[in-house]
């Protein structure tokens, strides 16, 4: 017997990478800024967004195609990761700015100075000029990547904690995780929440420090960033989910009941894996808001959330790279779609205008894809080849013994 | 023989029926004990209060040599404190394979980062090999649980039983759907565990019972009815008349 290795036992992680460099290598020679200029900036800034949606995606697919969680509030440690950023980048891009003009009036300012100026150009737009105590490390660019890691951690871990404790599971789970998702993207509508209301952050596009770069540049540079965390994501969660842990997670999606009488505390288990995803999402926001430009509320209302489950569930749930998939084909062809740029289908009567009726055609196939193929897109690569090539028993016995029941029915005595 | 586990006057009840009535039961280690009576009489309760999954309104339960209430702890926590169980029904991960199953019941440390940084050992591939060996499913281990036949199942429960290398096992109706050479099959494991550990066995089956050789305890509407030699207890005038009078 040949050695297993992770990655021998675990094929689609190396199919994975090889398809993802390729594919980014194509990109970069093809782009605006670092190759022949085939693809404009603003796709580029597409592409990598699609990269960080595809990493929350096999996140969704860990907590709710692996562990049975139906967790539908991930897009707010999503967009909790961008906001985190989106303060570093807010606040350090208007000091270069303010420092800049301030430094030449003839008397030059005091930090206190440039720090009040920071705030009233920040918060003049929701009527305050007062720094409020979340931004208190805003200045500091390591604090804040620190932020984006802990706050959807500690948020994902406290929430968790208290529901899975409370053996709260299945559609009332899923409703929970909706009401966390609404209360926060509420909570942030208002202006006194101290992250601008229903302005958001802006101009989280302009990297502080790297003014003369220009956008193409960096939007290739984000790219290949988004395309290392998915590959990366892509490995840690395939080995969460290979091996026992795979095996203990799978068990409490069958049958929760059951490990608990094997032994294994389960609330532990959910609570590490809704945390880890909770973090990689956060991660994921990080990255996709700087090359989105602006994060408000909205990005973490109830739908988004949602929509990340129809992603999977289209991807193919329990297995990653259906779900990494699925969110790439539905959200470029959504972006597409809403764009304007599908050609709309005149019926004589009445003319299809894809703007209006994409969401009507993205709520069909989901029901289609539920109802007719649960395996989604993933599923086609069990067309390629069988997935589990298991050898037949050369015994018909059910048990140890000669005697024992057998599979097949044998013939009666005469 | 010491006790192992010690029930005492333990009640509990399902909106005003009382499933299970002043209760009190003890089992040493190592022994072996049937359970048997009629239907409702409370046995699968009895087991749903030992691993933790029903508590009780009243009484008190004690496990082991420094007598630990199982009533304050978890069904995880009961299963390493060394309670196992195996279910009426066959329950076994169907979409895993009978080595991943039985990987799982594996005595190990089940906390999440232990399992997480698990790595395979050949002493616990050992394990599996001999335990498949037992339950006979040697050639099924590759195998999907979900492929195998009601009576193949049923030996994996057995196995995944064992491989938790438990002190007390509670052993729902393992003989049901099994032909008489699995029935001694059965027995002659159960005796063999019972050399060591305490064993529990509900069972319908009066010739698997007599089979087992044991102390027997008749239940009967929630309470113990009589105790004893099968020959003691199916003698009780009682006994007759609730179970083995219809």
């Amino acid at each position: 017997m040949t050695r297993k290795t992770f990655l021998t036992e675990n094929r689609s992680v190396f199919w994975f990478l090889l398809s993802l460099g390729v594919f980014a290598l194509i990109i970069t020679v093809l782009a605006d800024g670092s190759g022949n200029g085939m693809i404009s900036t603003s796709f580029v800034k597409t592409l990598g967004r699609t990269l960080c949606l595809m990493l929350v995606a096999i996140a969704m697919d860990v907590v709710w195609g692996y562990t049975g969680i139906l967790s539908l509030g991930h897009m707010a440690f999503f967009g909790l990761g961008g906001y985190m950023i989106g303060m570093w980048l807010m606040y350090a891009r208007t000091e270069i700015v303010l420092t800049a003009s301030l430094n030449a009036a003839p008397i030059p300012p005091t930090p206190e100075e440039i720090h009040d100026a920071i705030g009233s150009q920040i918060f003049g737009l929701v009527g305050s000029s007062e720094f409020p105590a979340i931004w208190y490390f805003a200045p500091s660019l390591p604090a804040q990547l620190a932020l984006v890691v802990l706050v959807p951690g500690v948020l994902a871990l406290v929430f968790g904690w208290l529901a899975f404790r409370s053996r709260v599971t299945g559609v009332y789970l899923s409703i929970l995780t909706q009401a966390m998702t609404l209360a926060l993207s509420l909570y942030l509508f208002q202006n006194d929440s101290g992250l601008r209301g229903n302005n958001g952050l802006s101009g989280l596009q302009n990297i502080p420090g790297l003014g003369d770069v220009p956008q193409s540049h960096l939007s290739i540079a984000f790219f290949w960033a988004s395309a290392v965390a998915l590959g990366a994501g892509y490995v840690l969660f395939a080995w969460v989910v290979s091996g026992k842990m795979g095996s203990v997670i799978r068990g409490v999606r069958d049958n929760e009941s059951r490990v608990r009488f094997l032994g294994y505390h389960v609330e532990s288990y959910k609570l590490f894996i809704f945390t880890l995803t909770g973090i990689v999402s956060g991660i994921a926001g990080a990255l996709y808001y700087p090359q989105a430009g602006i994060i408000n509320p909205n990005e973490i209302a109830p739908i988004a959330s949602i929509y990340l489950a129809v992603w999977v569930a289209i991807g193919g749930r329990g297995r990653l790279y259906g779900a990494a998939i699925g969110a790439a084909v539905v959200s470029l062809l959504s972006s597409w779609f809403t764009g304007g740029s599908a050609p709309d289908v005149n019926l004589g009567i009445y003319t299809i205008q894809w703007t209006d009726w994409w969401l009507v055609l993205l709520g069909l196939s989901f029901v289609a894809v539920t109802l007719l193929a649960p395996k989604g897109i993933g599923g086609l690569f069990d067309l390629i080849g069988n997935r589990h090539p298991v050898p037949a028993t050369s015994s018909t016995a059910a048990g140890p013994d000669l005697g024992a029941r057998r599979t097949v029915e044998g013939e009666e005595e005469k | 023989m010491k006790t192992l586990l010690e029930m005492s006057g333990v009640s509990v009840s399902f909106d005003g029926f009382k499933a299970i009535n002043n209760l009190s039961f003890q089992i040493g280690e190592p022994e072996l004990r049937a359970i048997i009576g009629p239907n409702g009489a409370g046995k699968t309760t009895f087991m749903d209060i030992i691993t933790g999954k029903t508590r009780p309104d009243s009484g008190t339960v004690i496990y082991g040599e420094k007598s630990i209430s199982l009533l304050k702890m978890s069904e995880s926590q009961i299963a390493m404190a060394g309670v196992g169980r195996k279910f009426q029904k066959p329950t076994v991960f169907e979409a895993q394979t009978v080595r991943e199953n039985l990987a799982m019941a594996l005595k190990n440390r089940r906390g999440p980062f232990d399992v997480l940084l698990y790595r395979k050992t050949s002493r616990g591939a050992k394990r599996i090999e001999e335990l498949a060996e037992t339950i006979g499913l040697t050639d099924a281990l590759p195998r999907i649980a979900g492929e195998l036949s009601h009576g193949q199942k049923q030996w994996l429960e057995i196995g995944m039983l064992l491989a938790q290398d438990p002190r007390l096992l509670l052993v729902d109706e393992p003989a049901a759907g099994m032909t008489p050479a699995e029935r001694e099959h059965t027995t002659d494991l159960l005796k063999r565990a019972a050399k060591k550990h305490a064993v529990v066995v509900v069972e319908h089956d009066m010739e698997f019972i007599r089979r087992l050789d044991c102390r027997v305890t008749v239940l009967c509407e929630g309470s113990v009815l009589a105790e004893g030699s099968l020959d003691h207890v199916t003698s009780d005038p009682q006994v007759i008349e609730v179970y083995l009078g219809r």
